[in-house]
């Protein structure tokens, strides 16, 4: 792996997370350079979500190191790793329920005063149109499809300089799915947004990511571009058989 | 318990009578061997059994009646509402939402012209009980729901201790106004600064729990402090309470004590009567309630307001948009409470005796009950229930007609709390969201729109 000049922008080291006395992430490496869309993916219980999570600082590692932009983030309260400028779209959604899609919008601005508001707010309306026919409606009566786009532009307006994914197509359609994929790709290509992914749905993700990781049982155990991976016999073995839509 | 069509109405009646007919036997069975045989002691100290079969006969009557009427016109008639209103589930009526326009400019009118309206109707004297026992007290309450509710209702912590701030505000103006003779006008603000410095120590150990775990921290805290007021006798007095507690001064100009010289009636030649300290307390919680109210509104807009909300929501979500939880917590306990202490020193001002027998658990519970059943968050919906529940209970003292029903040792006041609960427990059965469940959203590109509450899942935030 060529170290560029400036270094990774998310370097993950030997990170060991625990849920009380239980293991769950065993010694982690992980790299994500600046303008890259880095994937990671695993079976269920693997330890994907349980990363993502340690990078934003709930739980903390136990040892290990994680730095951003050079800066070791690996104690720092979670709203602190927020404020410099990582972005989470985390399981689930977890929009505002009761709050509209432009109030959901507003909390991902929150950072900067709502500075930039307007201008990021027709930012992820051109992004995501669907979210504009509904400015006013409540979180929590959007379809899944349209929530995890809210949730993305929520992260969006931040101004992230690293976005993280947790599993944006979990429970949706596959043409929602191409959606979402289609506007991550987007934004990357547009803007240079660096994104690390987390999903499930290998194919998809391997085939939009530069780089990906595979991880099982705690441990990265594979990586490479994602073409690379995409062609490993064990990975479509393990991952890709009858997974792909 | 489905609704019956009309054409099956012939045979329906028969099955009506059938099924009032078993209720009325079922009633007989509970009710006979319970109000019907009674055993009273007699002259020469002998146990016998009175027989009351009338009244067992008017209970059953009842029942039988009620289940009939029940069968045939109440749930066919609930259930064709239901029928008609479904398809306009989604939006607030057009009539709700002209009244929920006109409804806080016209209450806030009432409001004001209340006491003069009273004192026209009732005179001097008469007005006083209105003006005392209705108005101040409705508006002590909705003051402590509108204070709870920036704590329950946005930023969604279940506080079951918030006496205890009122306690806190109370005691504070007491001890420093009968110690150092300190002012009320001082002490209004001293107070609500003492009660929010208790929020955040209340705050700082609960910072990580939430729900139900949260609930049994603050309820434990609430009692934390009344214990304390009942047993650090040198300071408190103890469960004697503190008395003489200094009146409130027009700002210090005129007193209402009977005897000083700037006495108001005195000064201005009118007759001597308690109703102008009434009055002028009645302006007093008045003001202080808006300018809960005013500071609410205020704080929904403001970044601190959002994250309220956000947190109300979801907890991690606002970690990840980088929104320090810690601080937005104590806020709202802190502004929460201070809301409280500033109730608390009027309440201590306006009773002139303040004990810990005014901060137990029921008034925490009593609080909690108007916020929740107002809707949480709601501003009107807080004051709706707020007049409910008070005036209603204070209404209740007023049901002497029902001695004649029930004979003279009928005391009406000894049911408020079964007429209470039944009330409560039919009101969430219709409104499972409390009077007001529409949330205002505080931004809009086009125009304000309110969002039903059934719109989306219930215990959600």
């Amino acid at each position: 792996m060529s170290a560029t000049m400036e270094g990774p922008l998310l370097q993950v080291r030997g990170v060991k997370t625990y849920y009380g006395k239980i293991i769950a992430l065993k010694g982690v490496d992980v790299d994500v350079k600046r303008g890259e869309i880095v994937t990671l993916i695993g079976a269920n219980g693997a330890g994907k979500s349980t990363l993502m999570m340690t990078i934003c600082g709930s739980p903390q590692a136990r040892e290990g190191s994680i730095t951003f932009e050079g800066r070791d983030i690996t104690r720092m309260p979670t709203h602190e790793i927020a404020r410099l400028r990582i972005a989470q779209s985390p399981e689930g959604r977890r929009i505002f329920p009761r709050m509209t899609v432009l109030e959901n919008l507003q909390m991902g601005a929150a950072l900067d005063k709502l500075a930039y508001f307007d201008q990021d707010v027709e930012r992820v309306f051109t992004l995501f149109p669907r979210l504009k026919e509904r400015i006013g409606q409540r979180g929590g009566t959007l379809s899944g499809g349209e929530q995890q786009m809210l949730a993305i532009a929520r992260a969006l307006m931040t101004r992230p300089k690293l976005l993280m994914l947790d599993e944006p197509s979990l429970g949706l359609a596959p043409l929602i799915v191409k959606q979402i994929f289609e506007a991550i790709d987007e934004l990357n290509r547009t803007e240079g947004l660096t994104v690390f992914l987390v999903e499930q749905n290998a194919y998809h993700a391997l085939r939009l990511a530069h780089r990906g990781y595979v991880m099982v049982n705690g441990l990265i155990t594979m990586s490479g571009t994602g073409r690379e991976l995409l062609e490993k016999p064990e990975i479509r073995a393990a991952y890709l058989e009858g997974g792909r839509h | 318990m489905s609704a019956p069509s009309r054409a099956t109405a012939g045979s329906d009646i028969g099955a009506a009578v059938k099924d009032a007919l078993l209720a009325g036997v079922i009633a007989l069975g509970l009710f006979g061997p319970l109000v019907g045989l009674r055993t009273e002691q007699n002259m020469r100290n002998e146990v016998v059994l009175e027989l009351h079969w009338v009244t067992v006969a008017v209970i059953v009557g009842i029942v039988v009646v009620g289940r009939f009427l029940l069968r045939t016109v109440i749930w066919p008639a609930l259930a064709d509402r239901k029928l008609r209103d479904r398809p306009a589930a989604g939006e607030p009526g057009a009539l709700r939402q002209t009244v929920g326009r006109f409804l806080p400019p016209a209450g806030l009118v009432f409001l004001i012209v209340y006491p003069a309206l009273m004192l026209s109707l009732f005179g001097l004297q008469g007005s006083l009980k209105w003006v005392d026992n209705f108005g101040i007290q409705i508006l002590i309450y909705v003051m402590l729901g509108w204070g709870l509710n920036i704590v329950v209702g946005l930023a969604g912590l279940l506080d079951l201790g918030y006496v205890a701030f009122y306690a806190v505000g109370a005691y504070a103006y007491a001890l420093l106004a009968t110690h150092f003779g300190l002012s009320f006008w001082l002490l209004l603000p001293l107070a609500g600064i003492l009660a929010a410095l208790w929020g955040i120590i209340l705050g700082f150990p609960v910072l990580r729990l939430r729900g139900d775990y949260l609930a049994i921290v603050t309820l434990a805290f609430g009692e934390i402090i009344r214990l304390v007021l009942i047993n650090f006798r040198e300071l408190t007095n103890g469960s004697a309470g503190i008395s003489s507690i200094p009146k409130v001064t027009l700002f210090g100009l005129y007193s209402f004590d009977v005897s000083a010289p700037n006495n108001f009636a005195k000064s201005f030649g009118l007759p001597m009567s308690g109703t102008h300290y009434k009055i002028f307390l009645y302006y007093l919680i008045l003001a202080l309630a808006l300018l809960t109210a005013f500071v609410t509104i205020r704080l929904r807009r403001l970044p601190i307001g959002r994250a309220w909300e956000a947190l109300r929501e979801d907890e991690i979500a606002c970690r990840s948009l980088g929104i320090n939880t810690t601080i937005t917590k104590l806020t709202a306990f802190a502004i929460g409470a201070m809301f409280g202490g500033f109730a608390g020193s009027f309440f201590a001002a306006r009773q002139g005796f303040v004990s810990p027998e005014s901060f137990i658990f029921m008034e925490s519970a009593i609080i909690v009950a108007i916020v929740v059943l107002g809707g949480m968050g709601s501003l009107i919906g807080v004051a709706v229930a707020a007049v409910a529940m008070i005036g209603g209970s204070e209404m209740l003292r007023e049901l002497t007609f029902l001695k004649a029903v029930f004979g003279n040792d009928f005391n009406p006041d000894q049911f408020r709390m079964l007429i209470f609960g039944l009330a409560m427990v039919s009101i969430m059965i219709w409104r499972p969201r409390g009077f007001v469940s529409a949330r205002q959203p505080t931004v809009f590109l086009t125009e304000r729109r309110a969002i039903s509450g059934s719109l989306v899942k219930e215990g959600h935030g």
